[in-house]
Protein backbone atom coordinates (compact mmCIF):
# COMPACT_ATOMS: atom_id res chain seq x y z
CA UNK A 1 0.00 0.00 0.00
CA UNK A 2 2.09 2.95 -1.21
CA UNK A 3 2.05 6.43 -1.94
CA UNK A 4 4.69 8.76 -3.53
CA UNK A 5 4.97 11.83 -4.56
CA UNK A 6 8.20 12.63 -6.83
CA UNK A 7 9.11 14.60 -9.93
CA UNK A 8 10.52 12.01 -12.18
CA UNK A 9 8.55 9.75 -14.50
CA UNK A 10 6.85 6.15 -13.56
CA UNK A 11 6.90 3.03 -15.62
CA UNK A 12 3.52 1.68 -16.04
CA UNK A 13 3.91 -1.66 -16.57
CA UNK A 14 6.36 -2.26 -13.83
CA UNK A 15 4.56 -0.35 -11.17
CA UNK A 16 1.03 -2.65 -11.97
CA UNK A 17 4.02 -6.03 -11.89
CA UNK A 18 5.37 -4.59 -8.57
CA UNK A 19 1.33 -4.41 -6.80
CA UNK A 20 0.18 -7.55 -7.74
CA UNK A 21 3.64 -9.58 -7.91
CA UNK A 22 3.08 -12.60 -5.56
CA UNK A 23 0.16 -12.45 -4.39
CA UNK A 24 -2.11 -14.62 -6.13
CA UNK A 25 -5.28 -13.52 -3.81
CA UNK A 26 -5.28 -10.98 -6.27
CA UNK A 27 -7.70 -11.18 -9.11
CA UNK A 28 -7.94 -7.89 -11.18
CA UNK A 29 -5.83 -4.72 -10.85
CA UNK A 30 -7.56 -1.61 -12.23
CA UNK A 31 -5.47 1.74 -13.06
CA UNK A 32 -5.95 4.98 -13.91
CA UNK A 33 -3.13 7.04 -15.31
CA UNK A 34 -3.68 11.05 -15.52
CA UNK A 35 -1.52 12.52 -18.49
CA UNK A 36 -0.56 16.67 -19.30
CA UNK A 37 -3.68 17.82 -21.48
CA UNK A 38 -3.50 21.04 -23.52
CA UNK A 39 -6.31 22.67 -21.67
CA UNK A 40 -5.96 26.22 -22.44
CA UNK A 41 -8.60 27.19 -25.09
CA UNK A 42 -6.45 30.32 -26.55
CA UNK A 43 -3.07 28.45 -28.26
CA UNK A 44 -1.29 24.94 -27.16
CA UNK A 45 0.08 24.90 -23.90
CA UNK A 46 3.84 24.11 -23.82
CA UNK A 47 4.39 22.93 -20.42
CA UNK A 48 2.56 22.23 -16.84
CA UNK A 49 4.35 22.97 -13.72
CA UNK A 50 2.65 21.06 -10.21
CA UNK A 51 3.09 22.26 -7.36
CA UNK A 52 2.27 20.91 -3.51
CA UNK A 53 2.55 20.85 -0.25
CA UNK A 54 5.16 18.69 0.98
CA UNK A 55 4.03 16.40 4.01
CA UNK A 56 0.51 17.47 4.09
CA UNK A 57 0.37 15.68 0.12
CA UNK A 58 1.31 12.76 1.17
CA UNK A 59 -1.18 12.51 4.56
CA UNK A 60 -3.69 13.56 2.43
CA UNK A 61 -3.03 10.58 0.05
CA UNK A 62 -2.85 8.07 2.63
CA UNK A 63 -5.57 9.27 4.15
CA UNK A 64 -7.62 8.26 1.16
CA UNK A 65 -6.14 5.25 0.60
CA UNK A 66 -6.90 4.25 4.22
CA UNK A 67 -10.83 5.36 3.51
CA UNK A 68 -10.82 3.67 0.17
CA UNK A 69 -9.39 0.13 1.84
CA UNK A 70 -12.14 0.63 4.49
CA UNK A 71 -14.51 0.84 1.94
CA UNK A 72 -13.71 -2.18 -0.25
CA UNK A 73 -11.65 -5.05 -0.05
CA UNK A 74 -8.44 -4.96 -1.38
CA UNK A 75 -5.30 -6.64 -1.86
CA UNK A 76 -2.71 -3.73 -2.74
CA UNK A 77 -3.44 -0.27 -3.63
CA UNK A 78 -0.78 2.25 -5.33
CA UNK A 79 -1.10 6.00 -5.66
CA UNK A 80 1.90 7.70 -7.69
CA UNK A 81 1.71 11.48 -8.15
CA UNK A 82 4.52 13.85 -10.26
CA UNK A 83 5.51 17.45 -9.58
CA UNK A 84 7.66 20.16 -11.08
CA UNK A 85 7.66 21.04 -14.72
CA UNK A 86 5.64 18.58 -17.28
CA UNK A 87 4.99 18.47 -21.10
CA UNK A 88 1.70 17.84 -22.67
CA UNK A 89 1.62 13.97 -22.82
CA UNK A 90 3.82 13.32 -19.89
CA UNK A 91 1.91 11.02 -17.27
CA UNK A 92 1.06 13.20 -13.92
CA UNK A 93 -0.43 10.82 -11.73
CA UNK A 94 -1.19 6.63 -11.23
CA UNK A 95 -3.79 5.20 -9.23
CA UNK A 96 -4.14 0.99 -8.96
CA UNK A 97 -6.10 -0.83 -7.29
CA UNK A 98 -6.22 -4.18 -6.41
CA UNK A 99 -8.48 -6.67 -5.58
CA UNK A 100 -10.41 -10.23 -5.52
CA UNK A 101 -12.96 -9.12 -8.09
CA UNK A 102 -13.21 -6.31 -10.73
CA UNK A 103 -15.89 -4.11 -8.55
CA UNK A 104 -13.91 -3.75 -5.83
CA UNK A 105 -10.74 -2.68 -8.09
CA UNK A 106 -12.64 -0.29 -10.85
CA UNK A 107 -14.88 1.74 -7.42
CA UNK A 108 -12.11 1.90 -5.52
CA UNK A 109 -9.55 3.32 -8.21
CA UNK A 110 -12.46 5.85 -9.33
CA UNK A 111 -13.25 6.87 -5.18
CA UNK A 112 -9.40 7.55 -4.90
CA UNK A 113 -9.06 9.83 -8.18
CA UNK A 114 -12.22 11.55 -7.86
CA UNK A 115 -10.97 12.77 -3.67
CA UNK A 116 -7.55 13.19 -5.03
CA UNK A 117 -8.58 15.72 -7.49
CA UNK A 118 -10.86 17.50 -4.72
CA UNK A 119 -8.25 17.29 -1.62
CA UNK A 120 -4.62 16.97 -2.65
CA UNK A 121 -3.04 19.45 -1.62
CA UNK A 122 -1.75 19.72 -5.75
CA UNK A 123 -1.85 22.94 -7.90
CA UNK A 124 -1.67 23.58 -11.76
CA UNK A 125 -0.24 26.15 -13.49
CA UNK A 126 -0.18 26.35 -17.47
CA UNK A 127 2.54 27.85 -19.69
CA UNK A 128 1.75 28.52 -23.60
CA UNK A 129 4.16 29.05 -26.39
CA UNK A 130 4.57 32.50 -25.68
CA UNK A 131 5.33 31.99 -22.07
CA UNK A 132 2.48 33.25 -20.64
CA UNK A 133 0.89 31.53 -17.28
CA UNK A 134 -1.87 30.56 -15.99
CA UNK A 135 -3.39 28.84 -12.75
CA UNK A 136 -5.70 26.01 -13.08
CA UNK A 137 -9.02 26.48 -11.81
CA UNK A 138 -10.59 23.92 -9.55
CA UNK A 139 -14.04 22.99 -11.24
CA UNK A 140 -17.03 22.75 -9.13
CA UNK A 141 -18.52 19.62 -10.98
CA UNK A 142 -15.46 17.87 -9.54
CA UNK A 143 -16.51 18.46 -5.59
CA UNK A 144 -19.93 17.42 -6.55
CA UNK A 145 -18.71 13.94 -7.86
CA UNK A 146 -17.31 13.17 -4.81
CA UNK A 147 -19.58 14.43 -2.38
CA UNK A 148 -21.77 11.41 -4.39
CA UNK A 149 -19.41 8.75 -2.86
CA UNK A 150 -20.57 9.97 0.61
CA UNK A 151 -24.34 10.59 -0.39
CA UNK A 152 -24.26 6.84 -1.62
CA UNK A 153 -23.10 5.45 1.98
CA UNK B 1 3.73 31.26 13.77
CA UNK B 2 4.58 29.37 10.57
CA UNK B 3 2.60 30.69 7.72
CA UNK B 4 3.39 28.70 4.13
CA UNK B 5 1.43 29.89 0.71
CA UNK B 6 0.70 27.87 -2.35
CA UNK B 7 0.15 28.56 -5.90
CA UNK B 8 -1.30 32.47 -7.20
CA UNK B 9 -1.05 33.60 -3.27
CA UNK B 10 2.52 32.88 -3.11
CA UNK B 11 3.21 34.58 -6.35
CA UNK B 12 0.94 37.49 -4.88
CA UNK B 13 2.40 37.78 -1.34
CA UNK B 14 6.05 37.14 -2.79
CA UNK B 15 7.54 34.20 -0.81
CA UNK B 16 6.16 30.71 0.21
CA UNK B 17 6.97 30.59 3.66
CA UNK B 18 7.34 32.83 6.66
CA UNK B 19 7.99 32.77 10.14
CA UNK B 20 5.54 35.85 12.12
CA UNK B 21 4.81 36.96 15.57
CA UNK B 22 1.33 36.97 16.12
CA UNK B 23 -0.60 39.44 18.23
CA UNK B 24 -2.29 38.11 21.44
CA UNK B 25 -5.77 38.76 19.67
CA UNK B 26 -5.22 36.94 16.17
CA UNK B 27 -6.94 33.86 17.67
CA UNK B 28 -8.54 32.40 14.99
CA UNK B 29 -7.54 32.03 10.91
CA UNK B 30 -10.31 34.48 10.47
CA UNK B 31 -8.52 36.82 12.45
CA UNK B 32 -4.77 36.22 11.03
CA UNK B 33 -6.10 37.12 7.51
CA UNK B 34 -7.02 40.75 8.66
CA UNK B 35 -4.05 41.22 10.62
CA UNK B 36 -1.96 39.61 7.84
CA UNK B 37 -4.24 42.49 5.33
CA UNK B 38 -2.94 45.39 7.12
CA UNK B 39 0.89 44.64 7.06
CA UNK B 40 2.85 45.74 4.47
CA UNK B 41 3.32 43.85 1.27
CA UNK B 42 0.92 41.56 -1.11
CA UNK B 43 -1.18 40.11 1.85
CA UNK B 44 -4.41 42.67 0.97
CA UNK B 45 -3.95 41.93 -2.90
CA UNK B 46 -3.42 38.14 -2.02
CA UNK B 47 -6.45 37.93 0.23
CA UNK B 48 -8.89 40.36 -1.33
CA UNK B 49 -11.28 37.58 -1.57
CA UNK B 50 -11.50 34.46 0.98
CA UNK B 51 -13.81 32.88 -0.74
CA UNK B 52 -11.33 31.26 -2.89
CA UNK B 53 -9.05 30.69 -0.16
CA UNK B 54 -8.58 27.57 1.35
CA UNK B 55 -6.60 27.19 4.80
CA UNK B 56 -5.11 23.74 6.84
CA UNK B 57 -3.43 24.06 10.06
CA UNK B 58 -0.77 21.69 11.03
CA UNK B 59 -1.40 19.91 7.31
CA UNK B 60 -5.49 19.49 8.38
CA UNK B 61 -7.47 21.00 6.40
CA UNK B 62 -9.47 24.00 8.48
CA UNK B 63 -11.70 26.66 8.37
CA UNK B 64 -12.11 30.57 9.36
CA UNK B 65 -13.29 29.90 12.29
CA UNK B 66 -10.53 27.65 13.64
CA UNK B 67 -8.53 28.55 16.75
CA UNK B 68 -4.33 29.23 16.01
CA UNK B 69 -1.75 28.95 18.22
CA UNK B 70 1.55 30.23 18.05
CA UNK B 71 3.29 27.19 17.76
CA UNK B 72 0.89 26.03 14.74
CA UNK B 73 1.63 25.63 11.13
CA UNK B 74 -1.01 27.78 9.46
CA UNK B 75 -0.84 27.17 5.28
CA UNK B 76 -3.13 29.51 2.43
CA UNK B 77 -3.94 28.18 -0.62
CA UNK B 78 -6.51 28.34 -3.59
CA UNK B 79 -8.78 24.99 -4.03
CA UNK B 80 -6.23 21.84 -4.57
CA UNK B 81 -6.07 20.95 -9.11
CA UNK B 82 -4.45 18.09 -8.85
CA UNK B 83 -4.83 14.81 -10.48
Amino acid sequence: MTVRVQQKDFNLGDELKTLHKGNHAIGGVCAFTGLVRDMSHNGEISTMTLEYYPSMTEKILQKIKAQAQQRWSLEASLIIHRYGKLNAGEQIVLVATASHNRDAAFESCQFIMDFLKTKAPFWKIETDLNGNQQWVEAKNCDNIIASNWTKNN
Amino acid sequence: MKILYFAWLRQKIGFGEEIKDIPSHVTTVKLLIEWLKIQDGGYSEAFKDISAIKVAINQEFANFDTKINKNDEVAFFPPVTGG
